[in-house]
């Protein structure tokens, strides 16, 4: 009980939405045991009501069966991105921070030439050399992201590596394989599970953005942003096509930051 | 003779722990009174709570009374603050009798100094706060201040940043900020914790004028030679609660409380090390020099270490001490000489060669927390240090775990926990742990008790002992103290800026001093056996 009592009330709300979001990633049958793709070209346009809360689309489809059955598409596009980010931030800050002194400017000279474009604009020069698609989308999140995440890592490296827990570990003798994989990866990687809750908000609204303007998912496919993108055109009309999708988008991003923010006041304290 | 500050039944409470209970004393005018005790006695909040600074979570009962006849400082008009109950005072009344009628010198002297402004600066808020000089006045005033604390180039230093001055100025600066109103009270809490012995020494000597040109100081001290210098009367405190008081001379001389006694038998220097015979060298530097920049850090320095014994290197901070520590651990390579360890290159040859022969020689350090992986358990630490030398397979048995925590006197209990829940002093028990683990043959101790209290460090030191003659360990034993050099060493290596200034058996430097700065850091000691 103690230990819940220190837990901040935004972190509790968040571990719900999240949990909620969860269940509709991995069952979402549970929660809405429709067909989200079912047709029912009679009741379209339904405003939210007690048989469709959040309402029904241009083809009398469920939007709330919808939502929930797009969780799973937007969050695993959302931790696939995270997790290539991160990825390729470890090898890059790796490199950076522990290599020789030429491969260090090299890798940061490199990651400065990627942070000149806006990620969002690196996103879309990739899907225009590989094509857009749901996959091509996620990757090109992920690749725009690695710049930050390498240079947190990087930073992160820099300062464990002359942690003198680090020297006591080389005067014991031991190798710098064990120096490594022992003391600096486990110690860098404390500062990652933080990026990573903050980084899989930031990932779900940049991949729904890519679908909103047709380059990742696409309707009728229920994602998210592919929702947003298809009832844009009613958006004068029935506001709930645009609002319910964007809002599990803002819970989403509000949510996974907030508990980020959480976890890393933890660590810190 | 009416007290300046009188204290009567003082309690300070922190929700249901008691920090301070029952504590009485006066201040007479002109007189310094020492409250002396280790980490946790209750001395600083005792110090605080006469300051008004007890914090928000505090609850405070008893009196604390400050009268007395004003000084006749420059140009000050305020409030007359005779008889002014410090506990009953409002938060404006208590801000003017800071500063006007209380300085303070705090214990983190290098970090109470804003970064970003001048000296000049901080040391002329109080008088533009407190008094109607002008800014020309002012600027006046401060100089004169600084010249008063011996400030060398006070017009100079006053337009400089506190990163810019040493240690000891920046203490001088405090020492002036606190003084600039003239106050009847300083309150100094370890004044000189972080200092250098020499620099100590001219820290208690500008209080010591101040003491006789009428100020009353109240100091905070964990250090019996420091008190005994400067103060007439002396408090002793052990968890919040005052155990004895009286004049220096009587409690220093003829301590009535098993405490007092305990805490002067602890202070170092009392008898001299009887070291064992010397057997084969096991380390051995020739002509060892290192530059970072142009700056020589250590120049061409040599020095034998037989089995066995222990080299004491004492020195003041920037004296290479701390580097030739690093060149003997061959974390840094020689610009010109080598170290050799058991007759084999040592620091010429590569790292690979280095590292199957590392766990010979081990180290311990002055920060023993910071040198612990922060993830890592007590058991794991010492699991890890005990790999290459464990019995079965490089994995540490729980048994061998449990000894190794019991030799230095750790119960098996701590192996479950993280360092960062233990005492200072069970931190370096640890660190002595894991540095014998590997059943080295020497170990390099960088300020190993200078984080202490000092009875703590009289335990940590016997450890030591105890596990040279164990072993047949060699030390090499880097020190700024010249009392725990004199105890734990055979030989003495003095350094000042990177030169090896004098050398030889201890207790021979010790009687008869042949350079001048090893007479300056002799001086500068205050010796309680003197």
């Amino acid at each position: 009980m103690k230990r819940l009592s220190t837990v901040a009330p935004s972190v509790v709300v968040s571990l719900a939405i999240l949990l909620f979001i969860g269940i509709a990633a991995v069952a979402p049958n549970l929660l809405a045991p429709g067909n989200p793709l079912a047709i029912h070209p009679m009741a379209s346009f339904l405003p939210p009501s007690l048989g469709h809360p959040f309402g029904t689309d241009e083809s009398g489809r469920d939007v709330y069966t919808r939502i929930i059955h797009g969780a799973g598409a937007s969050v695993l596009i959302g931790i696939t991105a995270t997790a290539i980010g991160l990825g390729l931030a470890i090898v890059f800050g790796l490199l950076a921070g522990l290599g020789p002194r030429w491969l260090d400017f090299g890798t940061t000279r490199f990651l400065e030439v990627l942070f000149a474009f806006p990620g969002l604009l690196f996103a879309l020069l990739f899907i225009v050399i590989y094509g857009p698609g749901v996959l091509t989308s996620t990757i090109a999140v992920g690749l725009a992201t690695a710049p930050g995440y390498s240079r947190i890592i990087r930073s992160r490296v820099l300062v464990v590596k002359r942690a003198p827990y680090i020297e006591a570990s080389l005067v014991l003798g031991r190798s710098r394989f064990f120096r490594v994989t022992r003391h600096l990866v486990p110690n860098v990687a404390g500062s990652l599970f933080v990026l990573a809750t903050l980084g899989i908000g930031q990932s779900i609204v940049w991949a729904s953005s890519l679908s909103y303007l047709g380059l990742g998912a696409v309707p009728p496919a229920a994602e998210w942003g592919a929702m947003l993108s298809a009832g844009r055109t009613y958006i004068s009309s029935f506001w709930w096509l645009t609002f319910f999708p964007g809002l599990f988008i803002v819970l989403t991003a509000a949510a996974t930051t907030l508990l980020g923010r959480g976890l890393q006041e933890r660590v810190r304290s | 003779m009416t007290a300046l500050l009188s204290v009567r039944n003082l309690s300070v409470t922190f929700g249901a722990v008691a920090a301070v209970h029952d504590v009485s004393f006066d201040i007479p005018a002109g007189a310094c009174v020492a409250i002396v005790g280790e980490s946790g006695s209750g001395k600083s909040v005792t110090a605080r709570t006469i300051l008004g600074l007890a914090g928000r979570d505090a609850t405070v009962s008893g009196s604390i009374n400050l009268d007395g006849p004003d000084l006749d400082g420059p140009d000050l008009d305020g409030p007359d603050l005779d008889g002014t109950e410090v506990t009953d005072a409002s938060p404006r009344r208590l801000r003017a009798l800071r500063g006007r009628d209380i300085g303070f010198v705090s214990q983190g002297a290098l970090v109470a100094l804003d970064p970003l402004r001048t000296v000049g600066r901080e040391i002329a808020d109080s008088l533009r706060i407190h008094t109607n000089l002008s800014p020309r006045q002012r600027q006046q005033r401060v100089i004169e201040l600084l010249e008063s604390v011996g400030m060398p180039e006070p017009t100079l230093r006053a337009g400089q940043r506190p990163d810019e001055l040493s240690g000891g100025l920046r203490q001088r600066a405090v020492i002036a900020s606190a003084i600039a109103l003239n106050p009847r009270l300083l309150i100094a809490d370890e004044p000189t914790t972080a200092l250098d012995s020499t620099i100590t020494a001219g820290i208690l000597d500008l209080l010591a004028g101040l003491r006789e040109r009428g100020t009353a100081i109240l100091l905070i001290s964990h250090d019996l030679a420091v008190v005994s210098r400067l103060a007439s009367h002396v408090v002793v405190m052990r968890d919040g609660v005052v155990v004895e008081s009286g004049s220096t001379q009587q409690v220093l001389r003829e301590p009535q409380h098993p405490y007092t006694r305990d805490l002067i038998a602890a202070v170092p220097g009392g008898h001299a090390h009887v070291g064992s015979p010397a057997g084969d060298p096991v380390v051995s530097a020739v002509g060892v020099t290192k530059r970072f920049g142009s700056r020589v850090a250590v120049d061409d320095v040599s020095y034998v270490l037989p089995r066995g014994r222990t080299l004491g290197v004492v020195g003041e901070s920037g004296s290479g001490k701390t580097t030739l520590a690093r060149l003997t651990l061959a974390l840094e390579r020689p610009d010109a000489g080598a170290v050799e360890l058991f007759g084999e290159p040592w620091t010429a040859s590569p790292e690979r060669d280095r590292t199957a022969r590392r766990p010979r020689i081990g180290a311990i350090y002055q920060d023993a927390l910071s040198s612990f992986d922060p993830r890592l358990t007590v058991r794991q630490i010492l699991a890890d240090a005990l790999g290459p030398a464990a019995t079965v397979g490089g994995r540490a048995t729980e048994a061998e775990l449990v000894t190794l925590v019991e030799r230095v006197g750790l119960k098996a209990t701590v192996l479950a926990r993280h360092p960062r829940v233990l005492s200072g002093g069970q931190q370096q028990r640890l660190a002595i742990a894991r540095a014998i683990a590997p059943r080295p043959d020497i170990i390099v101790c960088d300020e190993p008790v200078s984080n202490l209290d000092v009875s703590v460090q009289a335990q940590v030191l016997a450890l030591l002992d105890g596990l040279q003659r164990e072993f047949g360990l060699s030390y090499l034993f880097i020190t700024h103290d010249l009392g725990v050099v004199r105890q734990v060493s055979d030989e003495l290596l003095v350094m000042k800026d990177g030169v090896v200034v004098e050398r030889g058996a201890t207790e021979a430097v010790f009687a008869a001093p042949q350079h001048p700065y090893t007479r300056a850091l002799l001086a500068a000691v205050p010796d309680l056996w003197a």
